[in-house]
């Protein structure tokens, strides 16, 4: 059997009611988990020897502009043995919204996860370091959510003061 | 004269500046000192800001900061079509341009679905190596500088200059040229162009030669490099780490080989890569890809067919001007796309290709209409730098400035 | 190309102290590049050999602000970065000029977004604005020949020490 289905197959093996969709939109595998079942994923689909997916690659988020399940994570991965990059999805619907961080699984999602929390406001808990990343440190917005202007709300960053 | 009077006759502070006279250090060999290594800095490549910590000379722990030039690129991706945001993508990584524009017009085509002509392909990966000479000649031109060598830079940017000519004359422009289009390229290239790009290439050779004489019988640059910031091969995959940075320490992945797009996989070229991993590995690491790209180069301009420049799908390429202006069909395609965009289905994807600085993705959401919903930009530069800080403990101060200068960080791309 | 001839012929050259200040100010201008993104590499092409910047005396490109008279700023300037290059015009001792390069300083370009600055005069004196993206390396160099040419204009008591002012005339 083909990489696609040897990797559905063990995932639905093992987390059989978590799973909440498949999809495959132009050739991407992308896998939909329920979050409080992120990080037990990620760590199965890095330990385990026939798959071994050691490398994250990035770790973003969408938001959808709804009410209800506003943010959605996405998790970008790659194995080098399978030589298959596969993308992870949980949905978001707690408001202020949070999810379990996965830098314990892999180390390098530590920067990415901060740029999520600096842009969108999703909180990672136990993240070893949780702080802005791009704004600076008394930026009170999340520019990337859906309310937030392309232009930016004057008066929130502040210029130096022009001597003459 | 009146404000000095006021300052000396404040009791609060005169009581403040007198009471720091009286500073006692308990043992004077156990204090350590935090220093700013700020964004205005000639050796940062860019801005960069690091904290560091030292004990006398010795780093004992490294703190990046960036945001100096955070631009917004992904919110305002969200405001406009995809064809406008063309120009947008040619300055993130602003030493190799053209493969960005690359990288972005191949994830769009994906997700929409449309295909490029041979010609437009071949066309492509003739830039995409002239720009991944050009970045590389960079790196190795600044890093020889910071290191002390300052005659590098200056042979460097003479040979980056003939291929900004050559850019010139293709495109228009010397470096940020917007060449890709949506289907395509904007226009075909002619055969001075392609003279031109096979004396620069006879040229390269015995320059590179030149350059190499220069700098490995120097026992100075030799012994500045070797056996610094050595990064091992679990903690470049641990880290994210990719390009050349990952091939000097012993991983042979590359997505030219991997996922081959364009048509790479009819090109014949090996993969270097070193096991050590210190500094002179990634020096030696950026001048064999040079030589490994003059080889591909070459082999394209053998290979390059005849052809349109630019895919003949009307909903969604826009097609030539002189048609526009002549026929009624043409119009009205032309109208519908620059008004409402190209409408690719609703969906996501994630496309990367290999920029010089190392994996440069893009995933797209889209949601049916003309403006993407979500784009992010994975840029190799700012996963490089998430192995800084493990690679600069235990080491000198001026060793920091040849470990970035190795890594080679572009900040355009490193905050977006 | 004169200079010469007149030493010849009678030894001496009468002049005003004027001329000779403001001709050894504008001949040998030492930039201090303020290099923060592509605008930079257009730069450091302008003094390398093919467009060489050094024959107009502006050889000594060194980033320490307290030996430079003017300040070229290359690059989209943020409101974090903001701060710093006021910091850094400041800590430049008096006369100094500024050369905006490119559009991203001269109104922010083509980013209207949330962290770019709208043009650097909005905290900064501005004397000449180089139009580009990036500008071409002659154009840097035709910026420059008008500073000197503004240089040579300009009376050597115009310049003083601006705070020292503030101080005797409040």
């Amino acid at each position: 059997m083909n990489t696609k289905e040897l990797i559905v197959e063990k995932v639905k093996d093992k987390f059989g009611e978590s799973v909440e969709e498949i999809s495959d939109f132009r050739d991407d595998l992308c896998i939909t988990i329920k979050k409080d079942q992120i990080v037990n994923l990620g760590k199965f689909l890095k330990d385990n020897p026939d798959l071994q997916f050691i490398m994250c690659k990035d770790v973003t988020a969408i938001d959808w502009a709804t009410l209800k399940k506003r943010f959605t994570t996405v998790y970008h991965i790659y194995s080098f043995e399978l030589n298959y990059s596969l993308r992870l999805k949980s949905n978001i619907d707690d408001d202020p919204p949070t999810i379990e961080t996965v830098s314990s699984v892999w180390p390098s999602a530590n920067w990415y996860e901060r740029e999520t929390w600096d842009m969108y406001g999703i909180k990672f808990l136990n993240h070893p370091d949780l702080r802005r990343i791009y704004m600076p440190e008394g930026f009170e917005y999340y520019p990337l959510r859906k309310d937030f202007p392309v232009l930016g709300i004057p008066g929130s960053l502040p210029l130096p003061f022009k001597a003459e | 004269m009146d404000r000095i009077k006021q300052i000396y006759n404040d009791e609060k502070l005169l009581k403040k500046l007198q009471e720091d006279q009286n500073i006692t250090i308990e043992d004077v060999l156990e204090n350590e000192m935090v220093i700013n290594m700020g964004p205005q800095h000639p050796a940062t490549h860019g801005v960069l800001r690091l904290v560091l910590r030292l004990d006398g000379e010795t780093v004992v722990g490294i703190i990046p900061e960036l945001g100096y030039l955070h631009r917004g690129y992904e919110k305002m991706a969200e405001n406009m079509s995809y064809i406008e945001f063309i120009p947008h993508t040619d300055r993130l990584d602003y030493t190799g341009t053209m493969c960005n524009n690359v990288g972005y017009v191949l994830a769009v085509e994906k997700l929409a679905g449309i295909e490029a002509p041979k010609r437009a392909q071949y066309i492509r990966m003739i830039v995409s190596e002239l720009s991944r000479i050009a970045a590389h000649l960079v790196a190795i031109g600044t890093f020889a500088m910071d290191v002390g060598a300052v005659t590098m830079v200056m042979w460097t940017f003479r040979e980056r200059e003939k291929i900004n000519s050559i850019f010139d004359r293709i495109a228009g422009a010397r470096f940020t040229t917007s060449y890709t289009r949506i289907g395509g390229v904007a226009s075909d290239i002619d055969d001075q162009a392609i003279a031109e790009t096979v004396q620069f290439l006879a040229e390269l050779e015995p320059a590179l030669i030149e350059m190499d004489k220069l700098l490995l019988s120097n026992r100075i640059f030799i012994d500045r490099l070797e056996g610094i910031g050595i990064l091992p091969k679990e903690d470049a995959i641990a880290h994210g780490v990719t390009g050349p940075n990952l091939r000097a320490s012993g991983v042979e992945y590359d997505i030219r080989r991997a996922q081959p797009y364009l048509f790479y996989n009819e090109i014949d070229f090996k993969i270097p890569t070193f096991s050590q991993g210190d500094c002179l590995a990634r020096y030696f690491q950026r001048g064999d890809e040079v030589k490994e790209s003059i080889k591909i180069l070459r082999q394209c301009l053998d290979k390059i067919p005849q052809g349109e420049v630019i895919a003949n799908d009307p909903k969604k390429v826009l097609s030539h001007k002189t048609e526009i202006y002549s026929k009624m069909e043409e119009l009205i395609h032309d109208f519908m796309i620059i008004n409402f965009g190209i409408n690719p289905p609703v969906g996501d994807t994630y496309f990367s290709v290999e920029n010089p600085k190392g994996e440069l993705g893009f995933y797209i959401v889209s949601n049916g209409s003309g403006q993407p919903w979500k784009l992010k930009i994975h840029s190799p530069s700012f996963c490089n730098l998430q192995a800084l800080s493990q690679l600069c403990k235990g080491v000198m101060v001026s060793d920091v400035v040849a470990i970035i200068g190795s890594l080679d960080p572009v900040m355009g791309e490193a905050d977006k | 190309m004169g200079l010469e001839a007149v030493l010849k012929k009678d030894g001496f050259f009468t002049t005003t102290i004027d001329a000779i200040v403001a001709w050894s100010r504008k001949s040998s201008v030492w930039p201090m590049p303020m290099g923060i993104s592509c605008c930079a590499i257009e730069m450091i092409a302008a003094a390398d050999p093919k467009y060489d910047i050094a024959r107009f005396g502006s050889e000594v490109m060194r980033f320490t602000p307290r030996q430079c008279d003017l300040m070229i700023v290359a690059g989209t300037v943020t409101y974090k970065m903001a701060q710093v290059v006021r910091r850094i015009y400041d800590q430049m001792p008096d006369p100094k000029w500024v050369i905006a390069m490119g559009a991203c300083t001269s109104s922010g370009g083509m980013y209207r977004s949330y962290n770019v600055v709208q043009g650097i005069d909005q905290f900064l004196p501005v004397d000449v604005y180089t139009a580009g993206c990036p500008p071409r390396p002659e154009n840097l160099l035709n910026a420059l020949m008008t500073i000197q040419e503004k240089i040579g204009k300009t009376r050597a008591r115009d310049f003083q020490n601006r705070s020292l002012a503030e101080l005797e005339h409040s």
